[in-house]
């Protein structure tokens, strides 16, 4: 008896090293469910900081508007805790939308560049800059640093490509009796 | 003979299928009308994105004068297609225009302005037998060939031969299932030989064994066609005749029928070796190929209520409005259906243009048509699961859809549903099951390309604060390598300065010494050398001139300019 556990504290111990987890897979796991904008409406520098909060029971599961309800949802059913309306204080949900700088009016200061968390603005100094739309989050964090403010969030358009099928809805026609 | 074995034994079936009413004869009683361009104020719009892929590269400006069958816009890479101009005219506009696609959104089209004349440019046919497969492939692509079946997929990327996936059966698909299109049955009854010509084509490429043509039993006149032009062929084409089931026409279904294969969840057909084309496909690769004219026409079947239904072949571009009026049908007050009753959608205008992938318009839904009364309860008939012809388990996957379950909705593949609509026909409840399947699959799709950006904006998002740190790390670096730098340059200056001062005074006394020692040479080389050691002689002389001017009283001067 004695002999078999030791036997299996050394397997034990063996697989404890060999299959030894990199980083907390929970963080990781809650940082998939985040839409990964990167806006720091949650209060925190980033989704990889905010998931870290909630794995350490820092921060609710109801501070990212870019998640939207859905999320919420998710997180919920991940950490096994009830449902909460999305919270006012951290904003709330918008179309997705791109930033787009009008480029007659930028000067070049590369405030925007520097702010963007996703490397999405490219340019350099007192050279005009431009938004890369297929990287841009929507964060808005390139709004505030802008000194001309020639930045403008403009909402993605419907396209014969984006567009989804809808939910089938019916009419209702009123009946006179 | 090889027909004859598959009729007899080895013909197949697909699980459930429905037999709507057919509606196809009003429209087969007329041979194809061939509508040409002679009116030079004809406009067509055509627009980029008439296929599955890329939207092709525009090539011309608005103000340009083209020739019909000029390249106006290049597919853009490999999954794309490219577009001609229908006729000799003008570029009119290149702006987002209504485009037939059930959205109702507009799309960039470029907008032709005939001139008259419908003047073609020059263009030959190829030899593809004497050029490498690969420019006959270029010429697929360049020639804007897509499958005109209704899905539109660009058919070099079809016809390119794999050698991971060897295909060794080519199924031709004049099954044409779905009620009111004739358009292929027509084809096949008046171009049969046309037809077989592009399946040689497409059997060359792709270097198949076996090339079977599947046309449904409703068509017999088209399948002796076929069965005549297939006997001339150098190439053995098997016709073979399937019984008229709904959706046998769907490529899986007359795959199964056919050679009673099945390809896997996910997986293509060619997977199991086999590759599906249309037969109108078949009959623009010849067009294409062997007279160098690119897709700029197709047949458009006009039915329902409408005074001469029948088969068009229609120059693209022409406003579907045009179309039905000259098939004597009403274009105001009134909605088309693009595509047959069981899988088309209801047009978002009566002007939109005739694209590749337009088969049939059927005139006066409302009519025809009439809104099925209101959706109940489903009852848990499964009679949807029994006429599924993908055996999918339909009234499952309207709960997960219709609740927003679509993790599970895809466990219970969604995604190999083909939308035929077979389920919607058969349900007692008149669910519109299809409706929620194209939400669920679109939402699915949409959600899948969120993840996508997340992933990639997450990637992002860690390199930046990766290089911010490394930025960080190494200016740190750098300071600290100033820092040791400095000190060492300031020890040695520390360590150097008095023997530095003391070499330096030691310079300056030496040069002092010699600058010295120069003037004294100097000086003695300039002292005048004739007073000194002259002879008594000479010295006598002096002393008698001094003494003449000690006389003229210039004895006193004298002494006074020696001594200054």
């Amino acid at each position: 008896m004695i002999g078999l556990a030791v036997l299996l504290g050394m397997v034990l111990g063996y697989a404890a090293l060999k299959f030894k987890v990199d980083g907390d897979p929970l963080v990781a796991r809650i940082d998939a469910i985040l839409p990964q904008t990167q806006c720091g409406q949650c209060g925190f520098p980033g989704c990889k900081p905010y998931a870290t909060a909630i794995a350490n029971g820092e921060a609710d599961i109801n501070q990212c508007p870019p998640g939207g309800d859905a999320g919420v949802h998710a997180l919920a059913d991940l950490l096994g805790v009830e449902y909460k309306p999305l919270n006012a204080e951290n904003g709330v949900p918008k179309p997705k939308s791109v930033a787009v700088i009008d480029e007659n009016i930028c000067i070049g200061c590369t405030l925007c560049i520097q702010a963007c968390p996703v490397d999405a603005i490219l340019g350099a100094a007192k050279h005009m800059h431009t938004v890369i739309a297929s990287e841009c989050t929507g964060c808005e964090l390139c709004l505030a640093p802008c000194p001309v403010d020639c930045i403008a969030m403009l909402p993605i358009a419907e396209s014969p490509d984006n567009w989804k099928w809808k939910y089938p809805v019916f009419e209702i026609k009123v009946v006179n009796s | 003979m090889l027909a004859n074995l598959f009729k007899s034994s080895k013909l197949s079936s697909f699980n459930g299928g429905v037999h709507p009413p057919q509606h196809k004869l009003e429209s087969t009683r007329a041979p194809i009308s061939v509508l040409t361009i002679k009116n030079a104020q004809q406009v067509f719009v055509l627009p980029l994105r008439q296929h599955v892929g890329k939207v092709s590269k525009l090539l011309v400006n608005v103000g340009d004068h083209v020739l019909k069958g000029q390249l106006l816009a290049n597919a853009d890479g490999q999954m794309s297609a490219a577009v001609h101009a229908p006729t000799s005219g003008t570029i009119v506009s290149v702006q987002d225009q209504l485009i037939p696609h059930p959205s109702g959104l507009p799309d960039i089209a470029i907008t032709l302005q005939a001139d008259g004349e419908d003047r073609w440019v020059e263009h030959h046919a190829m030899d593809y037998r004497s050029v490498s497969k690969r420019e006959v492939l270029e010429r697929l692509r360049e020639g804007g060939v897509v499958g005109l079946g209704g899905a539109t997929f660009p058919s070099h990327v079809k016809l390119r031969e794999e050698a991971k996936h060897p295909v060794d059966t080519l199924i031709l698909n004049g099954a044409e299932c779905e009620p009111f299109i004739t358009c292929d049955d027509l084809l096949m009854r008046e171009r049969a030989e046309e037809i077989v010509r592009g399946i040689e084509i497409m059997q060359y490429l792709l270097n198949t064994k076996e090339c079977i043509i599947g046309i449904e039993d409703n068509k017999p006149e088209a399948a002796q066609a076929m069965r005549d032009a297939a006997s001339k062929s150098q190439i053995l084409i098997a016709v073979v005749v399937v019984p008229t089931v709904y959706p046998s026409g769907g490529a899986r279904q007359l795959i199964k029928i056919l050679t009673g294969k099945e390809a896997p969840s996910g997986k293509r057909s060619t997977d199991i070796g086999i590759q599906c084309f249309n037969v109108a496909t078949a009959y623009t690769v010849h067009r294409l190929v062997n007279h160098g004219e690119p897709v700029i026409s197709r047949i458009v079947t006009v039915t329902g209520k409408v005074a001469r239904p029948g088969n068009y072949d229609v120059p693209l571009g022409l406003a579907v409005g045009e179309l039905v009026a000259l098939a004597g049908g009403a274009v105001e007050n009134t909605e088309y259906i693009m595509g047959g009753p069981m899988m088309g959608f209801t047009l978002p205008s009566n002007h939109v243009p005739v694209v590749k992938a337009m088969n049939c318009i059927i005139v006066g839904k409302p009519e025809i048509f009439p809104e099925p009364p209101p959706a109940m309860p489903c009852i848990r008939c499964a009679r949807c699961a029994d006429a599924c012809p993908v055996s999918l388990q339909p009234q499952e996957l309207y709960w997960f859809a219709k609740s927003d379950n679509f993790e599970k909705a895809r466990d219970y593949k969604l995604f190999d549903c083909i939308e035929c609509g077979c389920c919607t026909y058969v349900c007692p409840s008149n669910i519109p099951l299809v409706q929620y399947y194209r939400y669920a699959k679109s939402e699915i799709i949409a959600l899948d390309k969120a993840k996508q950006a997340a992933d990639i904006a997450r990637e992002r998002n860690e390199f930046r604060l990766h290089r911010i740190e490394r930025e960080k790390q190494e200016r740190a670096q750098k300071h600290a390598q100033k820092a040791a730098g400095a000190k060492t340059e300031s020890a040695k200056l520390e360590a150097a300065p008095a023997d530095a001062a003391t070499k330096a005074e030691e310079a300056k006394k030496a040069a002092l010494a010699a600058a010295i020692e120069r003037a004294k040479v100097q000086k003695a080389e300039i002292a005048p050398k004739n007073t000194e050691e002259v002879s008594p002689q000479i010295q006598a002389d002096i002393a008698a001139i001094e003494a003449r001017r000690a006389e003229a009283g210039l004895a006193e001067v004298a002494p006074q300019d020696e001594n200054n």
